[in-house]
C-alpha cells in the first residue's frame, strides 16, 4: 500500500515536472521587455562607471561588474 | 489500483496541456497558396529593411499565389502601430503579444521568416534579415511558387 502510494506520487511529480523547464529563460521576442529602464540590473550606470574607475585606481584591478549589453538579439 | 491509473492518466493529460497549447495560427486557411510568414517587432532594426522588401514581394508575386503574413510580437501595441504608420504595409499583419505563434514556430531570433508551400509544409526558415540575402530568399520563393 505504501509502495503503491509512493509510486503514484512519483508518477504525479514526474509528469508535471516534465514540462517545468520549458518556460525558463527569456524568449527572443521578449528582448524589448528586457531592455526597459526598470529592467536594468544597474539603477545608476554612470555612478557604477565612476565607482569602477575608483576601484581600478585603488586596487589595480577591474571588472567583476556586470553590464547591460547583448544588444537586441536581432540578426 | 483503478483509481491510481485514472489519476495517472489525468496527470499525463494535464502535463500535455501545460506543455503545448492550441496552435494559434491556422495555416489550413492558406492551403493552395505559398505563405511567407514573418515574425517582427517594432524594436527590431532589420525589420525596417525587411518591410519594404516584403511589400515589393507582395506586388510582384501575389498573383502567383504568394500570401505574406506578418506577425507582430510587441508587448506594447502602440509601438507596433507607430512602426506600421511609418511603413504602411498592404500585406496582412496580425498581433500576438503573448508570443503563442512564435512558440508554435520555435522562433529563435528576430526577425524570423518561414516559407510554407501550397501543401502547408515548411520549406525554409530564415533567422535574421540582411539585404545581401534578398536575392537568395527571392529565388527560393520563386522556386516554391513554381511548384504545384
Amino acid at each position: 500500500m505504501q509502495l503503491r502510494y509512493a509510486l503514484f506520487v512519483l508518477l504525479l511529480c514526474s509528469t508535471v515536472l516534465a514540462s517545468g523547464c520549458s518556460t525558463l529563460g527569456v524568449k527572443p521576442w521578449q528582448h524589448d521587455v528586457l531592455s526597459r529602464e526598470e529592467m536594468q540590473l544597474n539603477s545608476d550606470p554612470l555612478d557604477a562607471a565612476i565607482d569602477d574607475h575608483v576601484y581600478f585606481s585603488k586596487e589595480a584591478s577591474s571588472g567583476g561588474r556586470s553590464f547591460a549589453g547583448g544588444g537586441c538579439g536581432c540578426n | 489500483m483503478k483509481r491510481a491509473i485514472r489519476w495517472a492518466l489525468i496527470c499525463v493529460w494535464l502535463s500535455c496541456r501545460l506543455a503545448h497549447g492550441a496552435d494559434p495560427i491556422d495555416l489550413k486557411a492558406f492551403r493552395g497558396r505559398v505563405v511567407y510568414l514573418d515574425f517582427w517587432a517594432s524594436w527590431c532594426v532589420p525589420c525596417r529593411q525587411s518591410f519594404p522588401w516584403m511589400q515589393i514581394l507582395k506586388t510582384h508575386y501575389e498573383k502567383q499565389g504568394l500570401e505574406i503574413l506578418a506577425i507582430n510580437l510587441d508587448q506594447n501595441r502602440g509601438d507596433a502601430d507607430r512602426f506600421l504608420g511609418r511603413f504602411h504595409p498592404t500585406f496582412e499583419v496580425r498581433f500576438d503579444p503573448q508570443g503563442k505563434s512564435a512558440e508554435q514556430f520555435k522562433v529563435q531570433g528576430m526577425p524570423t521568416s518561414v516559407v510554407i508551400d501550397r501543401h502547408g509544409v515548411v520549406r525554409f526558415t530564415h533567422i535574421g534579415f540582411r539585404p545581401v540575402d534578398q536575392t537568395a530568399y527571392e529565388n527560393e520563393l520563386r522556386r516554391v511558387l513554381a511548384e504545384e
